[in-house]
């Protein structure tokens, strides 16, 4: 173990967390309206990603535009998708909702492949300049140790932060969040009340798809854009499962936690160890569904298996 | 919906009541039919045959998924993992340990029956998404096991060679002569699963998957009956499995991945859940699909310059309009249009049911 890099991965790792939070916040969103588990999200992701590229590289708009667009567009889909392939599904067994959203998830993978093509490509990049460089105050090995961090990994994460800050304020303050967090707690009894369910689950479908193409954005600045990038998204399902699967904040922390875990892994000496980069989520989620499955902060459902 | 049989047609005895091929001319429609199957080589060409070896192949794999979701309602999205597992396992036993394949193939196939057991324990602990998500880290963890474990033995990325299956010194080599035993494979299997699904252990399957309280409370050991099922699906990937690196020739962890996971789940809501037919008629719906993807692809390319690849881009998206299409117009799959049809055929001049 190198004790003098332990600071810097776990710093990056965090960081890392950022965008995987946007991701899981999306995921939770859903979760809590409609008790659904989107699979699909790594497609919206990738879906909204490429078009943010397209706006930009193809269309050559500025890149405040393009990504204003692409917002839009995901918003759009969200909708559709809420509207067209989830409410037919309303009250049917688990199997179908599952399957109608990894359905949907083959079906955007293709949509995006026949489009846009599976080629690597150059994604503008948003937050340029040499890594900050920061000194730990105090010493490790009788050496003082610097932590180098890029500019990209820092004001993604704060981007991130600030877009888990707005939704929060966005459910605790409005009367659109009172609306969504009444609906969560019990379906019928809202709509008795008054509340347009239908329409709050395609809000919360549309605000999903905005945070996928958010963090799908700084995701791809940090490292390029390509298919893989709806594998990535991968890891903010145990982010999820960790955190609890109707807790925002449990989300926020099970991305971060991920990424710090992530990042603890790479630091470490033997080869094989730092192999399990890859699969540390998947690990960490078989730890949790075993041990407490219904997360750090998740409501616990008495439900007898 | 009742049991529809044909008029005039008294069962005497149990056994003709339970019987699933019920009169003479029945048998000789069935075995006339796989006789066709088994003579394909003879009047197909050899594409066709290599479909036909595919959608065997994919149905093997699908009725695991039928024992595990559609009798006993565990969702699954590591069946492609426990066939790479079982595909991985007989490479192994043949190319290094020597053995012959009709050696390989149970033993390989009762291997991923063990893994598919240690990644069902979770199944006794939760269930829905949870239980989509602990198979899910399957289908993550069992190829990176195969890319980074022993790489001596399983050659990391690049995988093994896998040589074409030989049995008494006949090497089955060819997509023709390789027909005959995934036929064989799959006849064996059709018949295991169809009898499970009505045997004291299907019901009890099936009494897990309606409720499972009232399941345990009728004596039905949901600790027991849950890892069977985990069991058995992964047996039955496992055969399947091996049957695909053999049919490849090749194996990696890339052989089988998260989408072919998710192609098998699609082929039973396709084919109807719960039914024997269901795999069958999702298989052969499904990878017909995949065959018209490959076939449109060239000249898509045409109209979407963009896309790499046509196939690449079509498969899943045939495979999603599909899937979806079914979940939202008919959720109980091909096997209920079956079932319909034939009863309006039997009622017929007559539309009521």
């Amino acid at each position: 173990m190198n004790w003098q890099l332990i600071p810097q991965f776990a710093v990056s790792g965090l960081l890392a967390g950022g965008p995987i939070a946007l991701t899981a916040l999306g995921l939770v969103i859903i979760f809590k309206s409609s008790y659904i588990f989107n699979f699909a999200h790594g497609q919206m992701l990738l879906l909204g990603t490429l078009l943010t590229w397209w706006f930009a590289i193809e269309i050559e708009l500025p890149l405040w535009l393009a990504v204003l667009l692409a917002l839009a567009l995901s918003a759009g889909l969200g909708l559709l998708i809420e509207r067209f392939a989830l409410r037919p599904m309303t009250g049917q067994p688990l199997l179908s909702i599952v399957l109608m959203t990894l359905a949907l998830g083959q079906f955007l993978q293709g949509a995006a492949l026949l489009l846009f093509g599976g080629a690597q490509r150059n994604f503008p990049q948003i937050f340029e300049g040499a890594p900050y460089r920061i000194t730990v105050p105090f010493l490790i090995a009788d050496k003082p140790v610097l932590i180098l961090l890029k500019q990209n990994l820092v004001w993604s994460f704060l981007a991130a932060m600030l877009g888990v800050l707005l939704i929060g304020a966005l459910f605790r303050y409005t009367r659109t969040g009172l609306a969504m967090r009444g609906t969560s707690e019990d379906h019928e009894l809202a709509q008795s009340l008054g509340l347009r369910i239908h329409r709050i689950f395609g809000l919360s479908w549309a605000l999903a798809g905005v945070l996928a193409t958010s963090a799908g954005i700084l995701m791809a600045t940090a490292s390029g854009l390509d298919l893989s990038l709806a594998v990535v998204v991968l890891a903010a399902f145990p982010a999820v499962l960790l955190g609890g699967l109707d807790s925002i904040v449990g989300a926020v922390v099970g991305a971060l936690l991920i990424g710090l875990a992530e990042g603890l892994v790479l630091a470490a000496q033997p080869q094989w160890i730092r192999d399990t980069a890859e699969i540390v989520p998947y690990l960490l989620l078989l730890i949790v569904l075993l041990i407490r499955p219904e997360g750090l902060f998740g409501q616990k459902r008495i439900e007898r298996i | 919906m009742a049991v529809l049989r044909p008029a005039g047609e008294f069962d005497s005895t149990y056994a003709r009541d339970m019987a699933t091929v019920r009169r003479p001319w029945q048998w000789l429609l069935l075995l006339g039919f796989i006789a066709a199957l088994y003579l394909l080589p003879l009047y197909a060409n050899q594409s066709t045959v290599a479909l036909v070896n595919r959608i065997g192949i994919s149905i093997i794999a699908a009725q695991g998924l039928f024992v595990l979701t559609g009798l006993t309602g565990q969702i699954s999205l590591g069946q492609a993992a426990f066939m790479m597992t079982g595909g991985y396992i007989s490479a192994l036993l043949v190319t290094r340990a020597g053995a012959p394949f009709l050696v390989a193939l149970p033993l390989a196939a009762l291997g991923a029956g063990v893994i598919g057991l240690v990644f069902g324990l979770p199944s006794l602990r939760v269930k829905g998404f949870y239980l989509v998500m602990a198979t899910l880290a399957a289908q993550f963890i069992l190829p990176w096991f195969t890319r980074h474990a022993f790489p001596e033995l399983l050659n990391g990325a690049q995988g093994i060679v896998v040589p074409p299956p030989e049995i008494f010194g006949v090497k089955f080599n060819q997509p023709g002569t390789y027909l005959y035993l995934t036929l064989s494979v799959l006849i064996i299997s059709t018949i295991v699963a169809y009898n499970i699904s009505r045997s004291r252990l299907g019901r009890a399957f099936v009494s897990i998957r309606d409720n499972d309280l009232a399941a345990e409370l009728l004596g039905v050991n949901l600790f027991q009956y849950k890892l069977q099922a985990f069991f058995l699906a992964s047996v039955f990937a496992g055969a399947a499995g091996v049957l695909a690196a053999h049919n490849l020739r090749h194996i990696n962890s890339e052989t089988f991945n998260l989408s072919d996971s998710i192609f098998l789940l699609g082929m039973i809501i396709v084919g109807g859940l719960g039914s024997i037919l269901g795999p069958i008629f999702g298989a052969i719906l499904i990878e017909l699909l995949t065959e018209a993807a490959t076939l449109f692809g060239p000249f898509l390319v045409v109209l979407f310059p963009a896309a790499a690849g046509g196939q690449q881009a079509l498969r899943p998206l045939f495979f999603g309009v599909t899937l979806m299409l079914f979940l939202i117009f008919e959720p109980r799959g091909l096997a209920h249009r079956w079932r319909l049809w034939k009863a309006a055929w039997r009622l017929r001049p007559f539309s009521h049911l």
